[in-house]
């Protein structure tokens, strides 16, 4: 806990049913998002590295700043970073 | 017995009224003939015949191995306005399809079998009722089937949609970001599938995948329903075999032997050119030109219709019928039927619109909670890229006539509250 993962990947993730274009997503994670002429949020579906720290901390804030709850971070942990994987734990 | 290689199968029974079920027994013998169903239906390679061709046996696969009071629900919706293969097939041979229904059920372990009819098809839902009532009488074994009576809607057939109105009683379709996703009936997993799938199902549990597979392509065997519309001298129904010309099934339902384009798969589909109606009619050889079957519509287009003012009137109707619960969908469909009109309506406005047209459709594909709108999308870029020589004449301000003709040949019902399209 209280430890920053540095492997694998994510994406941030909306729940456009729940979604009500109030837009502080675009504001609190700008580098991910940005709204469309309607005011809903266009979030690229490419996988981050969650080595990007300020990224992922952005998605952070963002998933926990929506008032309607709608975002999510998604964790993607198969395209596995390069180099031997003999450390890591068994499973992905 | 019905014959391998031989047409029709799952509209053997075609007559006035649909078969009873000891017609129906007499007709296709009984069940209960296939030693060992899930091999059969694995061998079979049968695909979904609602639209998205999704491999049966996965399916059944996922569901046999979750624990629970599990459910088969039969996909009877038929929402594109264009088809009506389901609602036929269901009046022909009801039996066939509660047959398959009940197979899947055996595989799954499921205990209880709900069909879905839209209620707006009085007819199709007597026929089921009639249809469940016999076999009741008959006191077969097996789970109980219950007939289910939704509202029409064209996203009342979404499964997710379908599975939330046996839930909940409310026709919209439901986020699901991790695919394959499990649907659920209160807690109770469920199989979802397309009446015509769940006949063939009836069809591979009595004669096996091999009989099945002796009709159609190796890679998509067996056979389709399709709903043949538009310039035809009558809108029909007709049970062709997979990878026959597209030309073949036309002439057969007497459609325009020289049409503009054909429309593919339903309002969410996409059109095939003049020159490639050659085109063998299964997913394996229409994949290339980013065609599919789909539901299994083929809409004649004649040469004297003018595709965008049937485009704009078709995406005008399928923005009313977004269940409006995603912004991208409820906004943006809108606002594509409104860009096509200025384009059909020419002029400077319309060189605007046809750039933003684009742009609109990139904004808005992949982004509502269903399939909805990237459907939309798609059809919209087809018409775009196939009467783009009617979209010129359009925007140098000489539209053809057809332009202003009140005569169409893709059908949408009526609206029921067109001011509310833009302004909700
Ligand atoms: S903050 Fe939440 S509700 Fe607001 S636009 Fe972003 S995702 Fe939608
Ligand atoms: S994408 Fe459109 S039709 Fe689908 S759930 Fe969202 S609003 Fe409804």
């Amino acid at each position: 806990m209280g430890v920053i993962r540095r492997t694998g990947m994510f994406v941030l993730q909306v729940n456009p049913i729940l979604c009500d274009s109030f837009g502080h997503c675009a504001e609190l994670a700008p580098e991910l998002v940005h709204l469309d002429e309607w005011g809903y949020p266009i979030i690229s579906s490419e996988p981050v590295p969650m080595a990007d720290i300020g990224a992922y901390e952005s998605a952070r804030y963002a998933e926990r700043g929506c008032p309607r709850k709608a975002l999510h971070i998604a964790k993607i942990n198969h395209p596995r970073p390069e180099g031997p994987v003999s450390r890591g734990r068994g499973t992905v | 017995m019905i014959e391998p290689r031989t047409l029709p199968r799952l509209f053997a029974g075609a007559g006035k009224r649909p078969l009873s079920l000891a017609d129906h027994e007499q007709l296709y013998k009984p069940t209960d003939n296939v030693a060992n169903l899930i091999n059969e239906l694995d061998a079979s390679g049968l695909v979904g015949r609602g639209g998205a061709a999704f491999p049966t046996i996965r399916k059944v696969q996922l569901l046999r191995h979750q624990r629970g009071h599990k459910y088969v629900v039969v996909n009877g919706m038929e929402g594109e306005p264009a088809a009506h293969k389901d609602n036929r097939l269901l009046s022909i041979n009801p039996h066939l399809v509660l047959d398959g229904a009940e197979m899947l059920a055996s595989m799954i372990g499921a205990s209880r079998i709900a069909i879905c009819v839209a209620r707006d098809n009085p007819t199709v839902v007597n026929h089921v009722e009639r249809a469940i009532h016999e076999r009741a009488r008959r006191n077969l074994r097996g789970p109980g089937i219950d007939l289910h009576t939704p509202p029409w809607r064209y996203v009342a057939g979404e499964e997710s949609a379908l599975v939330h109105w046996l839930d909940d009683h409310e026709s919209l379709p439901q986020y699901r970001p991790d695919r394959p996703h499990i649907l659920r009936i209160g807690r109770g997993p469920t199989l979802v599938d397309n009446a015509e799938t769940c006949a063939n199902v009836g069809l591979i549990g009595r004669y096996g995948a091999e009989w099945f597979r002796s009709l159609g392509t190796p890679r998509h065997p067996g056979s389709v329903v399709v709903s043949v519309t538009g310039a035809v001298a009558r809108p029909q129904v007709l049970e062709v075999n997979l990878g026959s010309p597209i030309s073949s099934i036309l002439a057969t339902a007497g459609a325009d032997p020289q049409p503009q384009a054909v429309l593919l798969g339903g309002y969410g589909g996409a059109w095939l050119r003049a020159d490639q109606i050659g085109t063998p009619y299964c997913n394996e050889a229409l994949a290339p030109l980013s065609l599919s079957v789909g539901s299994g519509v083929v809409a004649v287009l004649p040469r004297q219709a003018c595709g965008v003012a049937e485009a704009h009137r078709v995406v005008r109707w399928m923005a009313h019928e977004s269940a409006r619960q995603c912004g991208p969908c409820a906004f943006g469909l809108p606002a594509l039927a409104e860009d096509l009109l200025t384009v059909v309506r020419g002029g400077r406005d319309g060189v605007a619109a046809i750039a933003r047209l684009g742009d609109r459709c990139s904004v808005i594909d992949g982004r509502g909670a269903c399939r909805h709108p990237d459907g939309v999308v798609r059809f919209v870029r087809s018409s775009i890229d196939v009467f783009s020589a009617d979209i010129d004449n359009h925007l140098r301000g000489a539209p053809c006539a057809a332009a202003r003709s009140s005569h169409h040949f893709l059908t949408v019902p009526a609206l029921e509250h067109e001011e509310e399209l833009i302004w909700e």
